[in-house]
């Protein structure tokens, strides 16, 4: 009954929003939507402000002009208690994780808990450790400092850390760069499984290839300040526009389209056969 | 905003065989349920229990683990539990998180290792202040060798970054070193006045002013100054250097560290902190002679004629001498200090600290020694 009319809800929505830095146009006139529950990404070339546009939707930048409506809630002219209620309400895992050095990472975990909530302290630490388990990452690892993770080690911290309090909304900055390719496909995984047992949105940038082909229900292509193209990535191939060709023309491009489209039908049945898969 | 004002979870006995849960069992809205879950009287009962879920308005993971320890308690004692009127989606939840409790009941976190005591804190600390020392000792020998390398080929010495280190450890901070130790010379000239006056003995303000500031106030000072200005810089650059990794790269790349970032540091302090030395004695003298005419009524030129015959060039050298070595003192420990640097920002954050603490430490005691070498040898 509420799935339903949920399913047709838009979470993120941005219209004619342009950002200027100076006399450089970043953003001219972009309209968005994202829709409840999909996994949504935004590719672009280095500087065609993709990560500017997520800055604005998580409140660190304001745009120069246009609405952001984040949750149903418009993001111009918020007063602070309904920021702190918006900010509660989604989680952001930053590209280099932005996890604290000074704490551990079961503490990094269990910091929004703590700070926003009234529960008790073993409490927090057990669900600081589910929240780990959840992302793959073993007990042990609580225990230690950021600056003793791996790249990939950190991700997973810096997810569970966005997963802390139940976000309806997950923003992911290049939520594989600079992973092998094991953990990047655990990642994917990790991704789908949240939205498939949640129901969570996800908002991502990526430059992943495979990332988007196998994950993306939805992908806007931004180049020029402008959203080149919005659809599915199979939607997206068979556009003639050069901005977006780039994306699938050359050797990744096509490989990772044509793994997809080989994987699509066993993927799928796998996927549909087998339980989640558990950590430990 | 509604986000903010969520009904609390709240649990209630309505018979003796049932519970009925209410409100957001959300991380939000659970609040102090657990000492409401403490205080429910369940025990040493074995008949069936029905929990009414009914009126549970949201559930989240944070709830849901709550929720399902809870039944996990009720089970534990024998009894047998029936969720009613429980949402499919939370249900679906519910199960979800029934796994991990189990599985983090089965495998509890690894202990973490229990404090220690005293005494074991203490052989802790010796032992890391004497590897510290070793590596210290290490990095003195590391340099010498550098310099030795950069002696035989000169070629390997950069000019460019000795230049910048001059103005920026040198010229940049005669104004902060001119006034300090202006002060300094009106602060010994104002203590010592009310004294001398006693005794008529208003000239020897001069001898006062002069040895004071010339032998060990005015080295003292600029250095203690130069090590928080500039000994604090070496160690936060180097120390971001390192966790970034840049000297890494700098090695990967056939350029050593030592002969870009430490050697030119050496030779540009061991230039410019003399020269602010003498800086610092002008300036010294003259708060002194300013203070002199205003308390004492020793004029200007009576000062100066004075001066010629209280203090000798041995005094003025024996200051001037030993600030090489502080200049020494002041890039090795802050350069160690920063290549030690490990972890991310608060690591260069605890070396920077430590590299001002211990070269103002160092300072002060090689001029003690120096104090007493000198004494002992009659200068």
């Amino acid at each position: 009954m509420q799935d339903e009319r949920q399913a047709r809800e838009t979470v993120v929505e941005l219209s004619k929003v342009c950002t200027r830095f100076g006399n450089h146009v970043v953003h001219s006139n972009i309209d968005l939507q994202v829709r409840r529950s999909e996994i949504f990404a935004l590719i672009g070339g280095s500087g065609s402000g993709k990560s500017t546009l997520l800055r604005e939707m998580i409140l660190l930048q304001r745009p120069d002009s246009g609405a952001i409506r984040v949750l149903g809630v418009d993001l111009a002219d918020l007063g602070d208690a309904d920021a702190l209620g918006l900010r509660l309400r989604w989680g952001v895992m930053f590209q280099h994780g932005g996890l604290f050095g000074s704490l551990t990472v079961a503490e990094n975990v269990g910091l929004p808990l703590r700070e926003h909530t009234a529960l008790p302290d073993p409490l927090i630490d057990e669900i600081a450790a589910w929240k780990l388990a959840m992302t793959g990452l073993k007990p042990e690892v609580g225990a230690q400092y950021p600056s003793e993770l791996s790249g990939g080690m950190m991700k997973r911290a810096s997810l569970a850390r966005a997963l802390a309090l139940d976000p309806e909304l997950l923003f992911l900055d290049e939520p594989t760069a600079g992973l092998d390719p094991e953990s990047a496909g655990e990642v994917d995984q990790l991704v789908r499984r949240l939205r498939d047992l949640f129901g969570l949105t996800i908002v991502m940038i990526t430059h992943d290839l495979d990332l988007l082909w196998q994950l993306a229900d939805r992908v806007a292509v931004l180049a020029d300040g402008k959203v080149q193209g919005i659809g599915s990535m199979a939607e997206l191939s068979r556009t003639e526009n050069p901005a977006i060709r780039v994306f699938f023309e050359g050797p990744r491009g096509r490989a990772a389209q044509q793994q997809a489209e080989d994987l699509a039908e066993t993927t799928t049945s796998r996927e549909n056969g087998r339980p989640p898969s558990k950590p430990k | 905003m509604k986000a903010l004002l969520v009904t609390p979870a709240a649990i209630t006995q309505t018979t003796p065989e049932e519970l009925a849960l209410s409100g957001a069992w959300t991380a939000r809205g659970l609040g102090a349920i657990g000492t409401r879950l403490a205080a429910l009287s369940i025990s040493g009962r074995s008949t069936s229990m029905v929990l009414d879920s009914a009126r549970i308005e949201a559930l989240d993971t944070a709830g849901a683990w709550v929720l399902q320890k809870l039944l996990r308690r009720l089970r534990g004692e024998g009894g047998c539990v029936q969720v009613r009127d429980l949402r499919p989606e939370f249900a679906r939840l519910l199960e979800l998180v029934g796994h991990e409790v189990s599985n983090q009941a089965a495998s509890p976190s690894p202990m973490v290792p229990s404090s220690s005591s005293r005494l074991d804190q203490l052989g802790h600390k010796a032992a890391a202040a004497v590897s510290q020392a070793l590596a210290l000792l290490g990095f003195i020998g590391e340099v010498a060798a550098a310099f030795a390398g950069c002696l035989r080929h000169p070629t390997r010495f950069r000019w460019l970054p000795i230049l910048y280190n001059l103005r920026r450890a040198g010229l940049d901070a005669l104004p902060i070193v001119g006034l300090l130790s202006f002060l300094l010379g009106v602060v010994i000239a104002y203590q010592g006045a009310g004294q001398l006056r006693q005794y008529g003995a208003n000239i020897f303000v001069v001898d006062l002013v002069g040895l004071s500031v010339l032998r060990e106030f005015a080295p003292l000072i600029t250095a203690i100054i130069i090590a928080g200005r500039s000994g604090s810089a070496y160690a936060a650059q180097i120390g971001t250097m390192s966790v970034t990794e840049e000297i890494e790269a700098l090695r990967t790349l056939g350029i050593g560290p030592l002969d870009l970032l430490v050697l030119p540091k050496i030779l540009a302090l061991c230039v410019a902190l003399p020269l602010l030395t003498v800086f610092a004695d002008v300036s010294g003298v003259f708060g002194g002679m300013i203070m002199a005419r205003a308390q004492l009524g020793v004029g200007f030129g009576e000062f100066l004629d004075r001066f010629v015959k209280a203090v000798s060039l041995a005094d003025y050298l024996v200051g001037i001498g030993k600030t090489p070595v502080f200049a020494i003192i002041i890039v090795v420990v802050g350069c160690f200090q920063g290549f030690r640097t490990h972890g991310g920002a608060d690591g260069v954050g605890r070396q920077t600290t430590r590299s001002v603490v211990q070269s103002t430490f160092l300072v002060i005691v090689a001029d003690a020694l120096f104090s007493v070498a000198f004494s002992a040898l009659d200068l």
